[in-house]
């Protein structure tokens, strides 16, 4: 799709209003609509949207397949690491109250940093998947 | 929001024409046309979400059903084939089961009550002062009531009360990645650097 001017600068000017609002609804996903899920879908979209339109190799460029591969892991770590914070502060698994010196202030940062590991992973996956589907070559 | 006339409009007009695409793709042999249509239709869905107030729900649809899987629909249309299969002879039996649940479905939704009703379940059930445990939404945000203090209490459900089950979900993610890598790489690697015939029955399965 290299060749069509109008799509190529579209695209252009949408990628880094997509990406923002990935990170908008990741990062605002306690205090408005959204969340790690939905960022990281959203997120994903504009990279696979740039891969749509200027080839899958530009977009392995931008988002080389052996980190977002790690990452899919990195998200889950975050998000299990998280657990375990609260465990070591004398707390239960998952339990954010004990992560700050009051427990609001523990539940906001616990949540913040588990919707960030689901929106790292959801967003590694869907690009990983976008890969190996866009990557595979007609067989007959 | 669905309260004044112009959002009615807007309200029979999408469902309109979600009724209208789902009949058009249903009736389309050409694959490519209806990969396209499905995503209209979840645009559709998306744009109906909004105007139930589920942004969370809309936004979902419109990357993962709109532009995601439109995009992988496609992409398995690329390797495989853009025409429909000419439908078989008419067969009655499938017809009966797909009214049979249709009506099933439409008595159901007899027990449920109005859009918008007061008295409804979901309006009445849990306790709103759940909400104001959860969040202490009593105008005030600097307040001190409330567990979790978050003005999205959709959120403060997923991640902290039920911390566990939105971990046990993102291990559901992580192992869909990982298979859809297992399965869908090895073809790219056995295409980079040819291997001997026998090495595919040593890993198992047809590529």
């Amino acid at each position: 799709m290299n060749h069509y001017a109008i799509l190529r600068i579209v695209t252009k000017l949408l990628i880094p209003y997509i990406l923002l609002f990935g990170l908008y609804v990741q990062f605002h996903g306690d205090f408005g609509p959204g969340g790690g899920f939905q960022a990281g879908v959203i997120f994903a979209a504009g990279i696979i949207l740039y891969g749509l339109v200027f080839g899958i190799g530009a977009a392995r460029r931008v988002a080389p397949a052996s980190i977002v591969e790690r990452l899919i892991a990195v998200g889950l770590l975050i998000y299990a690491a998280t657990g375990i914070a609260g465990m070591l502060k004398g707390g239960n698994f998952l339990e954010y109250g004990v992560l700050a010196h009051d427990a609001g202030h523990g539940q906001h940062w616990g949540i913040l940093i588990v919707e960030l590991g689901v929106g790292i992973t959801v967003a590694a996956v869907m690009i990983t998947i976008f890969f190996a589907f866009a990557g595979r070559e007609r067989t007959e | 929001m669905a309260d004044s006339n112009a959002a009615q409009l807007i309200v029979i007009l999408l469902l309109a024409l979600l009724g209208a695409t789902a009949i058009t793709i249903a009736r389309m042999r050409q694959l490519w046309a209806a990969v396209m249509l499905t995503g209209v239709f979840s645009f559709l869905g998306a744009g109906w979400m909004l105007i139930l107030d589920a942004p969370d729900v809309a936004f979902t649809e419109a990357a993962v059903g709109a532009g995601i899987s439109t995009f992988l629909m496609l992409a398995t249309l690329g390797l495989t084939s853009r025409e429909a299969k000419p439908p078989a002879a008419f067969k009655p039996a499938p017809l009966v089961v797909v009214i049979v649940t249709g009506c099933a479905l439409v008595y159901g939704t007899l027990d449920m009550p109005y859009y918008g009703d007061p008295d409804g379940h979901i309006h009445a059930y849990p306790d709103p002062s759940y909400i104001v445990k959860t969040n202490g939404d009593n105008g005030d945000p600097n307040d001190s009531e409330g567990e979790i203090k978050l003005p999205n209490v959709v959120t403060a459900i997923l991640a902290s009360y039920r911390g566990y089950d939105t971990f046990g979900e993102t291990t559901v993610i992580l192992t869909a990645g990982v298979g859809v890598i297992l399965l869908l790489r090895r073809e790219r690697r056995t295409t980079e650097q040819p291997e001997p015939p026998s090495a595919d029955a040593d890993r198992g399965g047809p590529a």
